[in-house]
């Protein structure tokens, strides 16, 4: 299966723009399908990049965050060649995790 | 003369006769009537392909009222559904010119 | 006698007026079916209410009217919430049915940049066929049950289509044939009449008022709607199909939605792609 997670880090000069897209139904337990019995909840719970062994950027999510979550942010400290690893964790123990270069 | 006074007597007559059976209203049979009333309305909208949610809705609420007893409520969301349907066929009547106004030329 | 004579000369001169009158009013009230006027008109009411609109920018719906919305569409393009519908459309449109056929043998060009065409009258059916219902024909023709034309698969495949379209232009054709005259005409009929409880028509939001708000979205100009079609919908968190956006803007307006693919859904899709002739495709698209 294809990865769920979609990455785009570039670096110009000092800063690294990375933007990601993550394949997930982020159900936050509180809909109810059209039968009328609720959709359990099934969300994203930690989100994290990891540059070098060191993480740079950490999310804690919940049911509040859309379908197929989008994330965009920069941080110092990377140059163009550089491996970022990226992984997720849902409530359900499930997890994905996708290491892209930075260009 | 003579005539329409007779007439217009007769109609005063009716139309007291539907006001007391309103003010009578509750029984089953005043539901029924209006009920079927109403979704002979709504099909004549459907022949003109243009129904409205509301007029399903209001009937849907004029059954649940009727099933859980209430006949007064349930006549007059039946009643209610039939002007719907009705301003719906209205609607679709007056548009076959009318969306002739709407049109860029 | 005198008098005799003055009413056969007056009936006369009636009988002459009627005449005339007849014979004046049906080229005077202009009825007759142009397309070709028409489609210059329509485009040339957008073009002079939104003078700044780059013509090849109404495809992009709300993002074309309000800067702001513009730009974060632009950086969402970056990343646009269609892809993974993209993929899998690609996947599908590759995969054989069980008899070993694909999606290509239906379709002319193997299927591929070939969204401009479509709808397009058929003239040995007589109707309107859209890309949706050639989908699902070319899966009943190959003994595969037909999908849902709203949702999931069908927008999965129209996207990969129209993604392999982009940038090509609306291409429809009126061939010469009464019947697709009448079902141009019909489309038409349908987009600007008024329906449902709160009466709109197609053309109250999307003619004569783009670019205003209608709660929190900016409603999009009817001139290149299709071409962006299907879209990703934020807030149906999911995408959706032309049929899909018939249905739901009728139940909107509290009206009861057709079936999909009905005849007037068929029609008024013709109607609204043949006037956005001439402006590329841009589906799928992504909307608030």
């Amino acid at each position: 299966m294809a990865s769920t997670i979609r990455v785009r880090a570039t670096s110009s000069g000092d800063i690294t723009e990375v933007q990601a897209l993550i394949q997930h139904p982020m159900d936050s337990g509180f809909v109810k399908n059209a039968k009328g019995e609720t959709i359990p909840p099934h969300f994203i719970q930690q989100l994290t990049f990891e540059h070098d062994g060191k993480n740079v950027f950490t999310a804690d999510w919940g049911g509040g965050i859309s379908k197929d979550p989008y994330v965009k942010f920069a941080f110092k400290g990377a140059k163009k060649g550089d491996e970022l690893k990226i992984s997720w964790v849902d409530n359900k123990g499930a997890t994905d995790t996708t290491t892209a270069k930075i260009q | 003369m003579r005539n329409m006074m007779q007439q217009s007597a007769l109609i005063l007559a009716l139309l007291a006769a539907g006001a007391a059976s309103a003010l009578a209203a509750g029984s089953e049979e005043d539901f029924k009537a209006a009920y079927a009333a109403a979704e002979a309305a709504n099909k004549e909208a459907g022949k003109l392909r243009n129904q409205w949610t509301t007029t399903a809705n209001t009937l849907a609420a004029a059954k649940k009222a009727a099933d859980a007893g209430d006949f007064d409520k349930a006549t007059a969301s039946a009643k209610e559904a039939e002007a719907l349907a009705k301003a719906s066929i209205f609607q679709a009547t007056s548009e076959k010119t009318r969306w002739k106004d709407m049109e860029i030329r | 006698m005198k008098l005799r004579s003055a009413i056969y000369l007056a009936s006369a001169i009636l009988a002459l007026a009627a005449m005339t009158l007849a014979s004046t009013l049906p080229s005077g009230a202009a009825d007759k079916v142009d397309p070709v006027a028409d489609a210059k008109a329509f485009q040339k009411f957008f073009t002079d209410k939104f003078p700044k609109v780059k013509f090849e920018d109404f495809v992009n719906g709300p993002y074309s009217m309000n800067e702001d919305l513009y730009r974060q569409w632009q950086d969402k393009e970056q990343f646009p919430p269609y892809e993974f519908a993209l993929e899998m459309g690609k996947e599908m449109f590759s995969t054989p049915f069980k008899n070993g056929k694909t999606y290509a043998d239906c379709f002319p060009n193997g299927g591929i940049g070939i969204r401009q065409n479509y709808p397009y009258f058929d003239e040995k059916e007589g109707k309107v066929i859209t890309l949706e219902l050639a989908l699902n024909r070319c899966r009943e023709a190959n003994g595969e049950p037909p999908y849902s034309y709203v949702k999931d698969e069908m927008a999965a495949l129209t996207a990969y289509m129209a993604f392999t379209s982009r940038g090509k232009l609306m291409d429809i054709k009126i061939p010469d044939d009464p019947r697709a005259l009448e079902a141009y005409e019909k489309g038409k009929e349908y987009f600007y009449t008024r329906r449902g409880q709160l009466n709109f028509s197609c053309a109250t939001c999307h003619v004569q008022s783009p670019g205003e708000r209608i709660r929190a979205e900016i409603l999009a100009p009817a001139l290149g709607i299709v071409n962006a079609m299907p879209i990703y919908r934020s807030e149906w968190s999911g995408m959706g199909t032309t049929s899909r956006r018939f249905t739901t803007c009728n139940s909107q307006i509290r009206a009861v939605p057709l079936s999909p693919q009905d005849d007037e859904y068929r029609n008024v899709e013709y109607y609204l792609s043949y006037v956005s002739n001439g402006l590329p495709i841009s589906g799928p698209g992504a909307r608030p």
